[in-house]
């Protein structure tokens, strides 16, 4: 059995817009290794979320149209995949949870048989059955009393426990995959806490990989092996945890780095200046020639504006769409 | 002598009715905040820390009478504001200003930008159209934003962009004082930067005081001379920022730290996490509101609540173990 367990090759996601097509994900490719997992970051509006609701085919069509690309899951492709087919997988073998349980739970289903559904659906269980393992899962992540709190409706429960109930609905099947949609970013921080480590825990114990989407670099250097940067619709940056804080390449990546305010910073936070990101993202209708951030780089040189970089290797395992790479004297010293 | 503080607020305490109707009583009270004392000076930014509901935005909405505190004092100035008639209180509040978090609900769409900047000029006396033009101009240029823009309306900025607006309209009236409610919270990282210089920037040019009401920490350490952490309606713990970031010493405010994952892969959280929920404010806990989650809580901080005392120099902590036990 082959260690890659996903493959997104050149994958392309449009739009319809009043004012024509608007490119939402442009040639996005990475793989995601058995039991790995991969962070992919970006500010709103990068591609990120419509890249992974594409893997489950989730992008509502109209107006969503996949222009091109393969998304290979065990080495099947799931773009030419029947609807049927792909209903078999998502529940089972890949599962998804999303930023707001609010909206992805069933508000007039109480949570027990949501948490069931799966079992039945996917692997044919009877209802006693379902129930008795959903009580589990529901134990698992850590929802206190859960044989008493199976009849409960989403809305009795909080945030964190809300989240907790989608986590075990997401489980319940052991999945080879779960995709994760800022998880954390609705919860207060010391739930945020809580919830990543039920999530690490799992994930160990299950040997499960989890694409982890997020905006927020610390959960990303906590939890994520590997991380893929995304900007306006494109992988700019990909390396592992490590090398990605410690030797960013792309200027996008060093700009956000350098941009977070740092709690753990022995110098007196006030002294510094934050450094700024010039500008703000284009809008996904504009059609750019050369590369997508050369209006806020500050490396910026002719060939940027002319020509758009591919993904250059940079190291083992680390590569940057940047032409600084072809042309390292570009590189100013004081930016 | 010291300066007198800008701000006092002297034990505030809003209980929100909950149930009933307009004939039926209240069938509960959402304890919200639960007598909380502070001073901000001149100049000074005051972070006001805390997760969703520990009264953090009231208290900020109550600064302005935006919500009337179920009572306590409120000292602008000098002047107890509470005891202000609207047309007195009107005068003082150009004084006092407000950003809000949402950039995208806090500015009316049907305004322009020139209109929603200059509106807090329009009460009393109304200045000449020319020379609301020029202020408005003035302002943006002030905000980074260009002097084209004020024909706009909101829908045609990016969410930075609005934020921006928000806080021109809050600086249109000159004021010393800004409560800046979750000012970059919905901004994504790169822009959160530029609004966090912005906001310093202007602090120093017009020596503003801040009232910083957020969640995050590590956005707060940047910005805050001082720090108030709360939790269920009441101060736990008040510092200085350094000395918050660096010896915490309140159980919870070391907690929240610890919680913030840091974005750094070769330093890995602890595996501890804080268990358990926030308490509701309808039926707080007695004794200590932070005891049932607390791994220190003996007897005491079951049954009597601790009160904010001195631990050193500015550093004041509501916690039993710091009453002679000390902390381990």
């Amino acid at each position: 059995m082959s260690d890659r367990l996903l493959g997104i090759q050149d994958l392309s996601v449009s739009f319809a817009t009043p004012e024509g097509p608007a490119r939402a994900v442009d040639r996005v490719s990475f793989a995601l290794n058995r039991g790995e997992t991969l962070g992919v970051v970006g500010e709103s509006g990068c591609g990120k979320s419509v890249t992974s609701l594409s893997i489950l085919g989730l992008i509502p069509s109209p107006p969503g149209m996949i222009d091109s690309g393969r998304i290979l899951f065990e080495d099947r492709n799931l773009l030419e995949l029947s609807p049927e087919d792909l209903r078999r997988i998502r529940g089972r073998d890949i599962s998804m949870i999303f930023q707001e349980p609010m909206t992805s739970l069933n508000p007039v289903l109480p949570i027990g048989r949501q948490v069931a559904e799966p079992l039945r659906v996917h692997r044919g269980l009877s209802n006693a059955q379902a129930m008795a393992q959903a009580v589990e899962w529901l134990k698992r992540v850590k929802i206190p009393a859960a044989h008493r709190r199976i009849d409960d409706y989403p809305h009795q429960l909080s945030g964190g426990m809300r989240q907790r109930v989608m986590i075990a609905m997401a489980m319940v099947c052991r999945p080879k995959l779960l995709i994760a949609d800022e998880p954390t970013t609705a919860l207060d921080v010391t739930i945020q806490a809580q919830i990543l480590s039920l999530m690490v825990g799992l994930k160990e114990e299950m040997g499960m990989s989890l694409l982890l989407i997020t905006h927020n670099l610390g959960v990303v250097a906590q939890m994520a092996s590997r991380v893929a940067v995304m900007y306006a619709g494109q992988v700019v940056e990909e390396a592992s945890v490590a090398d990605l804080f410690d030797r960013p390449f792309h200027p996008y990546t060093q700009g956000l780095l350098r941009s977070m305010p740092r709690l753990e910073e022995r110098s007196a936070g006030r002294a510094r200046r934050l450094t700024e990101i010039p500008g703000i993202v284009p809008a996904i209708t504009e059609t750019l020639i050369g590369c997508k951030f050369t209006a806020r780089c500050p490396h910026a040189f002719d060939r940027c504006r002319e020509k758009a970089p591919a993904l250059f290797g940079i190291r083992q395992g680390q590569q940057a769409r940047c032409w600084l790479k072809e042309f390292p004297e570009r590189r100013r010293a004081d930016a | 002598m010291p300066e007198a503080p800008l701000l006092q607020a002297v034990d505030l305490v809003k209980h929100f009715p909950q149930g009933g109707g307009i004939l039926a009583k209240p069938t509960a009270w959402v304890k919200a905040v639960s007598g909380v004392s502070f001073a901000v000076h001149r100049g000074e930014s005051f972070g006001l820390v805390g997760e969703s509901g520990c009264g953090k935005t009231t208290i900020g909405r109550m600064l302005l009478r935006l919500t009337e505190p179920t009572s306590g004092r409120i000292e602008f100035d000098g002047q107890d504001i509470l005891g202000l008639n609207r047309k007195e209180f009107g005068r003082l509040r150009r004084r006092m200003q407000i950003i809000f978090q949402d950039p995208y609900s806090s500015l009316d769409p049907r305004m322009t930008v020139e209109q929603i900047i200059t509106e807090p000029l329009l009460a009393g006396r109304r200045p000449p159209r020319a020379e609301l033009r020029r202020t408005a101009e003035t302002l943006l240029d002030k905000v980074g934003l260009r002097g084209t823009d004020l024909d706009k309306y909101p829908h045609e900025f990016s969410g930075g962009q609005r934020q921006r607006i928000g806080i021109a309209r809050a600086l249109c009236v000159r004021p010393e004082m800004i409560v800046a409610d979750e000012p970059v919270s919905a901004l994504d990282v790169s822009i959160q930067a530029q609004v966090i210089n912005l906001l310093q920037d202007l602090q120093q040019e017009f020596g503003l005081s801040y009232i910083f009401i957020s969640h995050d920490l590590s956005v707060v350490k940047h910005i805050c001379h001082r720090v108030a952490v709360m939790y269920l309606g009441s101060i736990v713990e008040l510092a200085p920022t350094e000395v918050f970031s660096r010896s915490p010493r309140h159980p919870y405010t070391k907690g929240l730290i610890a919680a913030v994952p840091l974005p750094d892969p070769h330093r890995k959280a602890a595996p501890f996490a804080m268990e358990g929920d926030v308490p509701s404010p309808i039926d707080p806990p007695p004794g200590c509101p932070f005891h049932p989650r607390c791994r220190y809580a003996f007897d005491r901080c079951r049954m009597e609540k601790p009160s904010l005392a001195t631990a050193t120099e500015g550093h004041r902590v509501a916690c039993w173990l710091n009453e002679g036990r000390g902390l381990s």
